[in-house]
Formats: structure tokens, C-alpha cells, sequence
């Protein structure tokens, strides 16, 4: 959004461009040439690009052609210059693509890569599928360059939230980079190089006895899936369609977006809201896998009244409101307005609080409400 | 907050006091982590070791209920050293006079006598405050559950005032909540002092546009708060209550009193989603609606107006709040309570409330407004006082150095302050019973300094009782030097570790809120 005002303005303020695919296009101050390209909807293929983290360079699928070099670079490290002449396909460069995206399958050997099939459940985690999307769009099953395969899964990681799985890791770094640049928690780490490149914890240790706070971020930039949503994963074989419902974390008062899943009336999981105007992607564990509350069997199903004998016990909608409102109006009859007190939610909707206020100052001419403002 | 929480990455000098904000609100320390990636300076004032006060570049370990003694030796040392913002204080602000005379008094050395930080620390802290480009204040409940709340606060905007770190990009004076929607209840007048949008009940320009409105004579005296209805119940002249969504028996300090308040009401009516110690009380108990559920709107820490949406089916036979109170509402006879949905509740507040006036439930769709937004196509206002305070002028307070309402003696010789922790939120009505939280933190621990564990005969991992003048539970003791020597801390979370048996020892006059944070206790080994 605000790059493509941004580009606008450039285009007015200072006439900078670059051919990309024979047409000129503007381009702001420190963009990069993969940032253009997708503003102009080129459909330059990543792995180990993150738009919130800083480019990494690693991957090499996101090569694009430019006059004057004779290698192909890759556009999400390269910022544009004035006059660069750029094309963003050509048979080379998807020859090239797909031989990457061969090396690439080989060593992810989960979800039956060998077969031509990645099968990556959403519920993995947000951005599970993009290897298997791009496997598809190369049409590559990871039969050319069979064998090494980086990592190996910890299984005997118990923890409830985060599952690794690390036969599917492709080494892209995302999990570290995220961990480090938006949490700062440096939690996770590499180990070794190539093909040995293993993603751990600091000392190799279980995530619990890491400085990890299970905050959920390098499931969901996780390309692959080998990091996952373990929580999430218990619904697998649910059925039901995978819905998405835009809402807001129900704990603290930051405010942070999400969307929440559901299959037909249970809720699955949770993804962070990327384009969250207070969180931009962030969670914390609260906000990530402490949903499933509302489904407890605890829940309040029905009213209740308590009866003669002194015990609660269910009653019908009717019953329960005619009996609540019997006794605020024998308190205001027999013991006047101020008689009465409300105390509304700040964890309900403004609707709640709303009605509470009014309840008591259009029925009773008082001001005799108040919120909890810690419970 | 004064200003939105994208500005956490760009002051140059933090102070962050009473907020453990890594713990409560994991997702803004993101924000502050980065703005120390990009090299900004940090101070951490907090009696415990917290984990943002081992990212501090100064780290002020203050006792529990002594900040107004650290801040006004900082005053006085920006004041001593020429760090004044002197246009700011001549065009913005009044009583800076006699504030500046009573500061004069105050030297660092006095605040370590009183705070325990070093003097050479606090001069440092309001050097570096002072001098900011653009200095930001952060803080939480630390800095409001204590008697003192109000004057810790303008303790604070007094900082403020003098170096003119507000109205601007990266500056400010930030409380974080910490429910959320807690900002929301006060913004729509659920509050005994003021209407929808902060209006005052006491003006007679707002009495008569609300009894327009609501079609009935208003109350011309601002109600009273929750502790005061609560004494009132227990002493028998409060009668009937509507409670929505809070466990008062167990939330609130003082437990017994609490119980006692409640069970002497004639009629209690609950709203909530699960049931507990307060439910278990009431004549009648209703089931709500719970978040994912129902469509509403919430409002975060920074005024940021935003839709939550339902997902799924409610359980059983739950309804929403809304149309819970005007099902009451109707039975009792009260008129406007003829709502369809969620949207026309909140359309009407919006009608009502001047800082909403501009907003309506589809202009919020994407959560873009910061309150206040006095009328349609205005953007809304991410930055406050950015060019004039609420009243005009911002005013300098004369605040003095008060002691909590208990302070440790021979009885009861240890500090014990409480909060909460990362994965569990308030009295676990709802991480309780998610999945998987249990695992990380399956019981409440009392985090007590290695040297006391000895000192006291206490043993790491082992039971202990922890008493107050109001009450003793028993509590399993973790070594850590998190806790300073003499002071110890656990959260409020388990309801089987009634630390709220023990809290209550006093209220801050002005706005009635508990003193949650400090309690003198005494400990011993079972
Ligand atoms: S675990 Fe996932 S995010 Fe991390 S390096 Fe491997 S593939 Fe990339
Ligand atoms: S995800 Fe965490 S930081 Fe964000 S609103 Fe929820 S509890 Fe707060
Ligand atoms: S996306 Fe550019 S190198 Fe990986």
C-alpha cells in the first residue's frame, strides 16, 4: 500500500525508472528489484524471502536477468539503480528456476516429495505451502537429485505447539531470521553447513529448555512445513472445510489481529493477521494457541436460576430473565435507584459495556456503574 | 496511549517503569527490541530483575511503592542540569513555578535513601531522558495499583511537561492495557464518572443531552466505583447487582471481604462464559456469547477501533451480552433497547460519543481509526497533544513521597508484589483451558532471591506459607535472583493459590484502584 503511494510519488518527484520487461517503470529510493516486480504483479518466484525480514539472498530462485551483469542476480537483495534494463522471465531463467526447485525438492523428503505429490496441510502453519505451490508450478518431484536431505526430526521434542519436523527443511533461515529480527528472541540457530545445515536450538536442546517463548512465528513463516502448528495438526482429519474468520487476540490490550480457523462449528487454529494493523504479523503464545478455551466443555451452556432448596439450576431463557429483571426492580421499589450496581466486562465487546452503562443510567437515573479493571 | 504503537520503534530513549512488558505484552516489546536494534537507549526502572531490564543499558531496581521518590529525584536532576524543554514549558504548560521550587529539594541522594537506586543511576536516567530527542515513556499496572496510582502517574506526565517529549513521533506517555478490551469499557461509559467518550456526568451541557437521548432524568452526581458498591453490599445497603464477565470473588484484593460482599446482596445476576467462584453465588447466572462467537468491536492500548468477528456457533444455548441486557432492560420496562444486532448497539454509541462521532461499524471494517475521530472523513488521531492538551495547557503537579499503605515490620518483614506471567492471563478463566498452557507453567510458584531461600530456612522447589495481616496460603518456593533480597513476587493467575486472600491493604484516593502491588508478608517453611 503505502509503497505504491510511495512509487507514485517518485514517479512525480524525480522521474526514476528501469525497464522491466521492456516497459519503464518507477521505482522509490532503496526498492529492491524483487519489491518492483511484484508491484507489478511479475510473478517472480522466492523461498527465502519474508517481506518482514531483512532479504537474505540465499535461495536464488528470485533471479532476475539485468543488462550489463553477466549472472543472473537475485532480485530480493538487489536494489534497483536508474536506468537498469530487467527482465524478470525468460527461458533460461526458468530453466534455471527449475533445475533450483529439483535441488530443492530432493532434500525435503516429507510429504512424499519423491512421487511428484507435496501434500502440505494448511493447518501446518501460514505460509506452509509455498514449496508445494512452486513444486506444482515447476512440475518437480525431487527424483533428479536424490539423497541428501538436511536435518533430522526431533520427535523427542514433546512440547504441545511447535512440531518439528525437520526432514522437511530446506534451510531457507526464515525461522531463524524471524526468531531473531522481529522477536529478538534468538531462540533458534544453525548448525553446520550444505547439506549437513541443521535448524536447532541454541545448544541443540528441546525448544522448552530454549530461550524459545512458543510465540509461533517460525511456524508460520515456515516455507515447508517443517516447522508446524502441532495444535492446529490434531484437526488434520477433521472434516469440513478449512474457513478463515478476521478478528482480534482476546487477551491483552494490544490488539492483535488474527485470523481464526474453523472447520463446520469447531475452532482449529489460529494465523497471525499479516496485514494486522497493530500486530503486522506478530503474535505472542497467548494469541497463537491459547484459543481453544471457547470450546471447553466448562462452558456456560444454559441459564440458571437458584432455586427454593438454595441450588442452582437450569431454567429457560424466559424463566432467567424474568427472574433478573424481577429483582432489579424490587431493589429500586423497595431500596431506590442507588440500590442497584453494574459492573461490565473489559474483555466483552464495546456492545457489552455499552448496554451495561445504559441498563443502569436509562433505567435506574444513576451512575452507579464501573468496569473490572483487573480480572 | 498517546501515541501508536508503530512509534515503539522510534524513540531514541526508552523508560519503561512498572511494565514487565516481554511477559504482558509480548507483541509491543517486539517493537521495543527493534527500536534497540536501531540503537535507541533503554531504562528499566522495576524491583524485579524482569527480562526487559536485562536488555536495559541502565537498570533502576527500585523498591516495590517507591517510584514517586525515584521520579522526583529525576525531575531534579533535569531541572539542576539545564535539560528543560524551556519553549514547551512556556507555551504549553502551567505550574511550572512551584514545581520547579518543590523539586529543588529533592536531590538524587534523597531518592536513593527512600528508592534504593543509586543516586549516580537516577542522574544518569534523567540525563539521559532529558536530553532525548525523542523520549518515551512506557508503563503498566506497576505504576497504577498502588495508593499512589494517581501520583506515580503525574509523577510521570511531570517528565513529561519538562522536556516536551509528547506530541511528536516516538514520544509520549504510554499506558499499556492489559485486557483487551478494558480501554473499550471506559471508552463507552461503563464507568461511574462519565457518558460514552469520556463526557463528564457532572456537566449540565451532557445531563441534558442525555436525558435527551435516553428519554429519562439522569443522575446528577457521578456514581460510585466498584469498592465502594462492594463495601456498600457488605454493609447491607447496596441490594441488587448485574456483574458481566469478571470473577470479582477471586480478582479483586481482599477475597474474604469480596465473598462476604457479594453473598449479602439480595439479588446477584452473572453474565459470563464459564462458571466460577462468583457465579457459584448468584441467584442468577447467564450464559454468554464468548470471543469468536459473537461480532463486536474492541479497543486496543493505542485508541485503535477494531472489529472482532464470530467463527463459529455459540455454545449451547449461549446469547450475547447485548441482547442479554436488553432482554433485562425490556422486562424491566426501560425504552432503546429495541437493538437488531451488534451493529446497531454500536452505531448508537457512536451517535453519542464525541470521539467516535466519525466512526461507524462498516468505517471500521479494517481497524484503520485511532480515537478521536470528531466527524466522517476525519483520519483519526494516532498522535495525542500534538499541538494542544485536552484541557490546553498541560499542568506541573506538586507530588509528594506518601509510603504504601503497609510497609514491612517485625510480623511481617517481606515485600511481596504480584503480576502475571507470559503464558498465563488474569484469574485462567481462558488459557486455563486451553490446550497445552498447562505444560510450559502447570502451577504457581513464589519467586524468592537464592540468599533469602537460605536466609530464611525456605527450600528451592518446597512448600511454604505465606501470610499477611488478612490471611495465609501456602505456595511453592523457586529460587531466582529475579526477586531482589527481601522482596518476592507470584502472579494472581491460580485460583487454588489465593494470593488475593493476602493483597487489599489500601486504595488510591482518587481513583479507588487497589493496592495489588505491594503487601508486607511473612514466610515459613512447611
Ligand atoms: S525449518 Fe522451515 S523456516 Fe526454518 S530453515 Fe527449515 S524450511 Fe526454513
Ligand atoms: S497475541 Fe499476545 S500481544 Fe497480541 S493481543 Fe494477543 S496476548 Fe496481546
Ligand atoms: S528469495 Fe531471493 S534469494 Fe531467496
Amino acid at each position: 500500500m503505502t509503497q505504491t503511494s510511495d512509487a507514485i510519488e517518485a514517479r512525480t518527484a524525480s522521474q526514476t525508472t528501469i525497464v522491466l520487461d521492456g516497459t519503464e517503470v518507477p521505482f522509490c529510493d532503496g526498492e529492491t528489484l524483487y519489491e518492483i516486480s511484484r508491484r507489478h504483479r511479475k510473478e517472480v518466484p522466492t523461498l527465502c524471502y519474508d517481506d518482514r525480514l531483512d532479504a537474505f539472498g540465499a535461495c536464488r530462485l528470485c533471479v532476475v536477468e539485468v543488462d550489463g551483469f553477466r549472472n543472473p542476480v537475485a532480485s530480493c537483495t538487489t536494489k534497483a539503480t536508474p536506468g537498469m534494463v530487467v527482465r524478470s522471465t525468460s527461458e533460461t531463467l526458468e530453466r534455471h528456476r527449475k533445475t533450483l526447485m529439483e535441488l530443492v525438492v530432493s532434500e525435503n523428503t516429507g510429504g512424499s516429495a519423491r512421487n511428484g505429490n507435496i501434500d502440505v496441510d494448511p493447518l501446518r502453519g501460514l505460509k506452509s505451502q509455498e514449496l508445494s505451490n512452486l513444486a506444482t508450478r515447476y512440475e518437480v518431484d525431487g527424483t533428479r537429485f536424490a539423497g541428501a536431505t538436511s536435518g533430522k526430526s526431533r520427535q523427542d521434542d514433546g512440547n504441545p505447539f511447535i512440531l518439528r519436523d525437520y526432514d522437511k527443511c530446506i534451510s531457507c533461515y526464515r525461522c531463524v531470521r524471524v526468531c531473531a529480527e522481529r522477536e529478538g528472541d534468538y531462540a533458534i540457530s544453525v548448525m553446520n553447513r550444505g547439506f549437513h545445515t541443521q535448524i536447532t536450538t541454541e545448544f541443540d536442546s528441546k525448544l522448552e529448555d530454549s530461550a524459545c517463548t512458543f510465540c509461533g512465528q517460525c511456524v508460520q513463516t515456515c516455507p515447508t512445513g517443517a516447522l508446524a502448528d502441532r495444535k492446529a495438526l490434531r484437526d488434520a482429519e477433521t472434516p469440513g472445510e478449512l474457513k478463515k474468520t478476521r478478528t482480534v487476540c482476546p487477551y491483552c490490550g494490544v490488539g492483535c489481529s488474527v485470523d481464526m480457523l474453523s472447520k463446520g462449528d469447531k475452532i482449529v487454529g489460529i494465523h497471525p493477521a499479516m496485514d494486522g494493523p497493530a500486530n503486522q504479523g506478530a503474535l505472542c503464545i497467548k494469541g497463537q494457541y491459547a484459543f481453544d478455551f471457547i470450546q471447553h466443555p466448562d462452558r456456560l451452556q444454559t441459564p440458571m436460576i437458584r432455586a427454593s432448596n438454595g441450588q442452582l439450576v437450569p431454567a429457560t431463557w424466559d424463566e432467567a430473565l424474568d427472574r433478573a429483571a424481577a429483582g432489579f426492580l424490587a431493589a429500586n421499589r423497595d431500596h431506590g435507584r442507588h440500590s442497584i450496581y453494574a459492573i461490565a466486562s473489559g474483555r466483552a465487546p464495546h456492545e457489552s459495556a455499552y448496554s451495561v452503562q445504559k441498563f443502569i443510567r436509562a433505567g435506574f437515573a444513576s451512575n452507579h456503574v464501573d468496569n473490572c479493571s483487573r480480572a | 496511549m498517546s501515541n501508536p504503537l508503530s512509534d515503539m520503534e522510534k524513540p531514541d530513549v526508552i523508560f519503561a517503569i512498572g511494565t514487565n512488558m516481554t511477559e504482558c505484552h509480548p507483541v509491543a516489546a517486539t517493537r521495543l527490541k527493534r527500536a534497540l536494534r536501531n540503537g535507541a537507549k533503554m531504562i528499566v526502572a522495576d524491583p524485579r530483575r524482569i527480562p526487559l531490564a536485562e536488555m536495559a543499558d541502565l537498570y533502576l531496581p527500585l523498591r516495590v511503592g517507591s517510584d514517586v521518590a525515584l521520579l522526583l529525584g529525576m525531575a531534579h536532576v533535569i531541572a539542576r542540569e539545564g535539560l528543560i524543554d524551556q519553549e514547551f514549558l512556556e507555551t504549553r504548560t502551567t505550574g511550572s513555578e512551584q514545581f520547579l521550587a518543590h523539586v529543588a529539594e529533592f536531590t538524587p541522594e534523597w531518592a536513593e535513601s527512600i528508592c534504593g537506586v543509586p543516586a549516580a543511576d537516577i542522574e544518569q536516567a534523567a540525563k539521559w531522558y532529558g536530553a532525548a530527542e525523542r523520549g518515551a515513556i512506557y508503563y503498566t499496572l506497576g505504576i497504577t495499583e498502588h495508593i499512589c496510582g494517581v501520583d506515580n502517574v503525574q509523577s510521570l506526565c511531570n517528565l513529561v511537561l519538562m522536556t516536551g517529549n509528547i506530541g511528536r513521533p516516538g514520544t509520549g506517555i504510554n499506558p499499556m492495557r492489559g485486557q483487551n478490551n478494558i480501554q473499550g469499557a471506559g471508552d463507552c461509559g461503563a464507568i461511574p464518572a462519565n457518558f460514552p467518550g469520556f463526557q463528564p456526568v457532572t456537566d449540565p451541557a451532557n445531563q441534558a443531552k442525555f436525558e435527551k437521548l435516553y428519554g429519562k432524568k439522569v443522575d446528577l452526581e457521578r456514581g460510585i466505583t466498584k469498592v465502594r458498591a462492594l463495601e456498600r453490599a457488605a454493609e447491607k445497603t447496596m441490594k441488587a447487582m448485574l456483574i458481566v464477565g469478571e470473577n470479582t470473588a477471586v480478582s479483586d484484593p481482599d477475597r474474604k471481604h469480596c465473598e462476604h460482599a457479594l453473598t449479602s446482596l439480595d439479588h446477584l445476576v452473572v453474565i459470563d462464559i464459564f462458571p466460577n467462584e462468583t457465579t457459584a453465588l448468584a441467584d442468577v447466572v447467564l450464559p454468554a456469547t464468548a470471543w469468536g462467537e459473537t461480532d463486536g468491536v474492541y479497543t486496543n492500548t493505542e485508541r485503535r477501533v477494531q472489529r472482532v468477528r464470530q467463527a463459529v456457533p455459540p455454545q449451547g444455548e449461549a446469547r450475547p451480552e447485548w441482547w442479554i441486557i436488553a432482554q433485562i432492560a425490556k422486562r424491566c420496562g426501560i425504552p432503546g433497547f429495541e437493538y437488531e444486532s451488534a451493529k446497531d448497539v454500536f452505531n448508537e454509541l457512536c451517535s453519542v460519543s464525541p470521539i467516535y462521532r466519525g466512526l461507524d461499524w462498516d468505517r471500521i471494517d479494517k481497524g484503520e481509526y485511532h480515537w478521536p475521530v470528531p466527524e466522517a472523513g476525519h483520519p483519526g488521531t494516532p498522535v495525542l497533544h500534538e499541538t494542544e492538551f485536552k484541557n490546553g495547557r498541560g499542568v506541573f503537579t506538586v507530588v509528594g513521597y506518601r509510603d504504601p499503605a503497609e510497609v514491612v515490620d517485625d510480623d511481617y518483614p517481606v515485600w511481596l508484589t504480584t503480576g502475571r506471567r507470559l503464558q498465563n492471563y488474569h484469574t485462567r478463566t481462558m488459557t486455563g483451558r486451553a490446550s497445552g498452557i498447562d505444560y510450559l507453567q502447570p502451577e504457581e510458584f513464589l519467586e524468592v532471591h537464592p540468599d533469602n531461600v537460605t536466609a530464611w530456612g525456605l527450600e528451592d522447589g518446597g512448600m511454604c506459607r505465606m501470610s499477611s495481616s488478612r490471611g495465609s496460603i501456602e505456595i511453592r518456593v523457586r529460587a531466582t535472583d529475579k526477586s531482589p533480597r527481601g522482596t518476592v513476587f507470584c502472579s494472581f493467575g491460580f485460583g487454588d493459590v489465593r494470593v488475593n486472600d493476602l493483597t487489599g491493604s489500601g486504595y488510591d484516593p482518587v481513583t479507588e484502584t487497589a493496592e495489588l502491588k505491594v503487601c508486607p508478608v511473612r514466610l515459613e517453611r512447611v
